[in-house]
């Protein structure tokens, strides 16, 4: 009764629910990844070259984002806004589970951006300025180039996270992947099936957007950063 | 007022999920260890079909996120090789499962990053390879992997949380629990968040502490 | 050694003092240089060589003191000013410190653009000469993990020369190296003393010394204590400080003791002194 190869169950009834989801999916992971990104660098710039009330505060923010799960996050967003005393922000399931992916892809990226920046030689900055160059000139042409090849590997890690941390959207009711897989099991009884084709469809995203990462590696790799140690 | 009175009625409740969220960490990072470690060795030392094998093995478990293997494994794979185990037996499996694979990497970064003259400087003394991995490979593989497996206990306590939609009576349901009654979400979110924050913080000082202990001149862990 | 005739100095250093932690790591130092002046600085570690070095083009801030560049002194809380002195003073690290993201060639071209504001295309040009005169043509595209220690002290010299720098600063130049490559760099240097180029070096290599400076500067404490020609601080039966440091330097490192007047040294050298070898 449970012959898995049920192509026919799988191509007719699983796949369109699920390609619906994985499309809601990449609308999550996509935004995101490029505006969590963009906080995270901003931020992990701020956690070094910025002044003493900034870098705490930056500081701080991070830590707490990193010491509390997402799933709660998520559900003070959803659920709990609503509660502010004069606000009450109710946000829909997609926005809450963007900016819930927002703020934590930022403060993990932020982590990955610092450590890059504090990994620069300080002989590297002596060097620039021994030539003449000002503040601005040296941050641009020596740190930053030097700062993303060190980044480069850890922010694409955070981003196979975030595909996979993309499922708990489901936990507010925002139904990508996992949650219109959830649905079609309550509906077929079939979940072995069903989940496992769900599985397949992250693996798919996850072992496509590694290579993609890996070509980027490649491309920016020079002898003495890059891919291979 | 009316807000601590709820927080306070609710905190012995969900601090007995601390226990039950404690139980799951531990347990799926004492599956993972023992299941880590061996694969570890067997993805350096092993032949070639058993090191591919736990490849696929880390592939898979790296790839598909933790809610979704909850519900494969709960809802699906335990009943068809009729494992009952109840929602904290499986929670605890899945979770153990998926550390098993992240651990393996860390061993596996661990072991190859050991001088190859270690290797040889047992099998020299006449020790058999198992002898050599055993007991001279894995002292110092194990001491190496102290800060990435520090991380990864406050990655699996996070990840702990989701097993609440399987239900598991632990921190994050039964929080879900009492705000679904009293309307209370925020607080009682903040609250469990508070709590997560409480033992990640108290976990990875306990780690860095061990950490500290097991260190010997020689071993610091840069570029780990 | 009779470069100086002329005697308006390029470069005048007055006066510099620095305390740090307390401790007073530079006191009332101060240096001239004229066209084709070699000076090299020697003394033991800790003595304040190298600080008085880099406070030359203020990569370490003095507390009290003035820089003169030829007849107009230096305001170095001023960033342009401070960039501009920077870009006519020329410096070599201990440990090479290239840009390890650039090749070769982009090592030497970087500054020539951003500094200079020359086109790519002519800093290029510019650069690939540099590194032709340090005899690394062949080398211009590889990356610094792909060089030896000796080629990439080589480029960073040519590095510094690109920008026509007026002094060049030369911190241990050769200390990072492996011995056998220590001679292909005091080379380069031999042949820009040869041809010239005012330089102030931080150095152990004393028979190098010897042969090319035209003044000897000893440190201790932060304080310059002797200074002439290596010809007086070094002569037969001269009773200097620095003829004594460098007995006791060769003495240590079983060196070139034939070449210093004198016989063994007397006392023990502090334990942390760095030998040529080091």
């Amino acid at each position: 009764m449970l012959d898995f190869l049920d192509l026919n169950f799988i191509t007719s009834r699983v796949m369109p629910y699920l390609d619906r989801g994985l499309l809601m999916s990449l609308q999550l992971i996509i935004p995101a990844s490029l505006i969590g990104g963009f906080i995270g660098v901003v931020m992990g710039v701020l956690r070094v070259f910025g002044s003493a009330p900034v870098r705490h505060a930056t500081d701080a923010f991070v830590a707490v984002v990193r010491g509390i799960p997402l799933t709660v996050q998520l559900m003070i967003l959803y659920f709990g806004l609503p509660n502010l005393p004069f606000l009450k922000i109710y946000l829909s399931p997609y926005a809450a589970a963007l900016i819930g992916f927002i703020i934590c892809t930022s403060a993990y990226q932020s982590e990955y951006v610092r450590g890059a920046l504090l990994s620069i030689q300080q002989g590297q900055i002596k060097a620039a300025q021994a030539l003449g160059m000002t503040r601005w000139q040296t941050i641009i042409s020596v740190i930053v180039p030097q700062a993303v090849r060190r980044a480069l590997p850890g922010c694409g890690n955070e981003i196979i996270y975030l595909v996979k941390y993309s499922s708990l959207a489901y936990l507010v009711t925002c139904i990508e992947l996992t949650g219109e897989a959830k649905v079609l099991v309550s509906r077929t009884f079939r979940p072995t099936e069903v989940y496992l084709v769900a599985a397949c469809y992250y693996l798919a995203m996850v072992t496509a957007a590694t290579w993609l990462l890996t070509k980027l590696e490649q491309k920016l790799a020079i002898p003495g950063f890059g891919p291979q140690k | 007022m009316h807000i601590f009175s709820t927080i306070f009625e609710a905190l012995p409740y969900i601090l007995e999920g601390t226990l039950v969220t404690v139980l799951l960490v531990v347990g799926a990072l004492f599956l993972g260890f023992c299941l880590g470690v061996p694969m570890a060795v067997t993805q350096v030392y092993g032949p070639k079909p058993a090191s591919r094998l736990v490849g696929f093995y880390v592939w898979f478990f790296r790839g598909v996120p933790v809610l979704l293997l909850l519900f494969l494994f709960y809802y699906g794979l335990f009943g068809l090789i009729g494992l009952e185990v109840g929602t904290i037996g499986a929670s605890c499996i899945v979770l153990g499962m998926t550390s098993a694979a992240y651990q393996s990497q860390i061993f596996r970064g661990a072991i190859q990053s050991l001088p190859a003259g270690q290797l040889k400087a047992g099998r020299a003394l006449g020790m058999t390879d198992g002898q050599s991995i055993l007991h001279v490979i894995l002292p110092q593989a194990l001491r190496l992997s102290i800060p990435g497996w520090s991380n990864e206990y406050s990655i699996l306590l996070k990840d702990s949380a989701m097993c609440f939609a399987l239900g598991t009576p632990e921190i994050m349901a039964r929080t879900h629990f009492v705000a679904s009654r009293t309307y209370e979400h925020l607080p009682l979110y903040i609250t469990a968040g508070l709590i997560y924050f409480a033992i990640t913080m108290a976990g990875v000082t306990l780690l860095r502490r061990l950490e500290r202990k097991a260190r010997i001149p020689g071993y610091n862990n840069a570029g780990m | 050694m009779n470069a100086h005739q002329n005697d308006t100095p390029i470069l005048r250093a007055e006066h510099f003092s620095k305390t740090l932690g307390g401790r007073k790591i530079l006191d009332d130092c101060s240096i001239r240089m004229r066209p084709g002046d070699v000076k090299v600085l020697i003394g033991p570690s800790g003595a304040g060589k190298s600080t008085f070095l880099q406070c030359i083009n203020c990569l370490i801030e003095p507390d009290e003191g003035e820089i003169w560049l030829g007849d107009r002194k230096i305001d170095f809380r001023n960033t342009r000013e401070l960039c501009g002195l920077r870009e006519r003073v020329g410096m070599i690290f201990q440990d090479f410190n290239l840009f390890d993201h650039l090749c070769a060639e982009d090592n030497v071209a970087l500054a020539l653009r951003k500094v200079r504001g020359m086109s790519k295309a002519e800093a290029l040009e510019r650069a690939r000469m540099e590194l032709a005169r340090v005899g690394l043509a062949e080398r211009a595209k590889l990356y610094p993990a792909q060089l030896s220690g000796g080629q990439k002290q080589r480029v960073a010299i040519a590095r510094a020369l690109a920008m026509d720098p007026t002094v060049l600063l030369l911190d241990e130049p050769t200390s990072a190296l492996d011995p056998e490559l220590v001679g292909e760099v005091l080379t380069v240097i031999r042949d820009l003393a040869a041809r010239g180029m005012p330089m102030i070096m931080v150095t152990h290599q004393m028979e190098f010394a010897r042969a090319v400076a035209t003044e000897i500067l000893f440190m201790e404490h932060g304080r310059v204590i002797e200074q002439g020609s290596p010809a007086e601080l070094l002569a037969e039966g001269a009773q200097t400080r620095t003829q004594d440091f460098c007995i006791r330097l060769c003495d240590l490192c079983g060196g070139d003791a034939s070449t210093l007047d004198g016989e063994g040294g007397t006392a023990s050298l502090t334990p942390n002194a760095e030998c040529p070898e080091a």
